[in-house]
């Protein structure tokens, strides 16, 4: 009852906020710079076709490098805290889901190796391809089908750095050219496909990790 | 109206509704998922003003596609910490 009268106050600022920002929406300028138009103009260079591709890797991939290094340190934050899990005993698992998850995993590595390619000239790219990599290996875990990982090895330590480690040797060796990043237009194209085809692999395998890394489902220990 | 500008409003309104569940409610659960749904009304102002003018701002549209994917971890760094908190201090309902 006490916290009734603060709750209203907040619900009260909260719809002045709305309000606020309900107007700054309208009154918004548009952009000084015309970036669509300059991102068109120079899309010839970045050895892509799609903008938004080129926009993540091209034009400004050290946004890009420095999300891969924020995943990686995300993952070892869960690690340094995930703690010892609790052990279970062996669960009952649905066959349906486990027949359903078996038909689907492989499709889903299709349909990310798909977006990968298709990220250079429509939507997709990297990130989803990605996603659906990780959620194929968590459709597996609560199939029953992946035990949940514990502590990585030194396998999966290097699958999931790979992304961030191609990106930054990238980096490093287009430093000669005196620009974080500038891809040699000739060599952009196939540069960014490396960096992409990395960054999927450890993008599935950061993501997958938060969860299995914290699962307990089908841990032995 | 524009579309986009309908988008950039919803986007506003989940804000906001994100903001006030941070404050207003108690336990850790909901007041991740309620980041969450601020984050995703940031994102959705942001992809809804890039169509203002006609055509697609790609520029924007890149930046909410690598917040997305930070917020993903972030959201699961901040559920190890919930459930770490959970296991040191059996009460995720805080007062």
């Amino acid at each position: 009852m006490a916290k009734a009268l603060p709750r209203l106050l907040v619900v009260l600022l909260a719809l002045l906020l709305a309000a606020a920002l309900f107007a700054a929406v309208f009154d918004l300028p548009q952009p000084a710079v015309d970036l669509p138009a300059q991102v068109a103009a120079n899309l010839a260079q970045t050895g892509v076709e799609h903008p938004v591709t080129a926009v993540l890797l091209n034009y400004r991939g050290y946004d890009t490098l420095l999300e891969i290094a924020v995943l990686l340190l995300a993952l070892l934050g869960v690690l340094a805290i995930a703690g010892k899990p609790a052990t279970r005993t062996a669960e009952r698992v649905d066959p349906v889901l486990q027949m359903l998850a078996r038909i689907a995993v492989p499709l889903m590595i299709l349909v990310a190796g798909y977006l990968l390619w298709a990220g250079a000239h429509r939507p997709g790219g990297a990130f989803q391809a990605g996603a659906v990599l990780a959620a194929a290996a968590v459709l597996l875990n609560l199939a029953g089908l992946l035990p949940a990982w514990s502590t990585p090895g030194k396998l999966l330590r290097l699958g999931l750095s790979a992304g961030f480690l191609v990106f930054l040797a990238v980096a490093a060796g287009l430093l000669a050219g005196g620009e974080l990043l500038r891809y040699p237009p000739q060599l952009a194209g196939g540069l960014i496909l490396l960096i992409e085809a990395g960054l999927t692999g450890s993008i599935g395998l950061i993501l997958a990790g938060l969860f299995l890394l914290t699962s307990e489902r089908g841990r032995s220990r | 109206m524009s579309a986009g500008l309908i988008y950039a409003l919803t986007g506003v309104l989940l804000f906001v509704m994100g903001a006030a569940g941070v404050v207003l409610l108690d336990h850790l659960l909901r007041k991740i998922l309620a980041f969450n749904l601020l984050g995703s009304g940031a994102f959705l102002v942001m992809v809804g003003l890039a169509q203002r003018g006609g055509g697609v701002d790609p520029v924007p549209h890149a930046m909410v596609l690598t917040g997305i994917v930070v917020s993903v971890a972030a959201t699961a760094l901040a559920l190890a910490l919930a459930r770490r908190l959970l296991a040191v201090d059996a009460d995720p309902e805080q007062d």
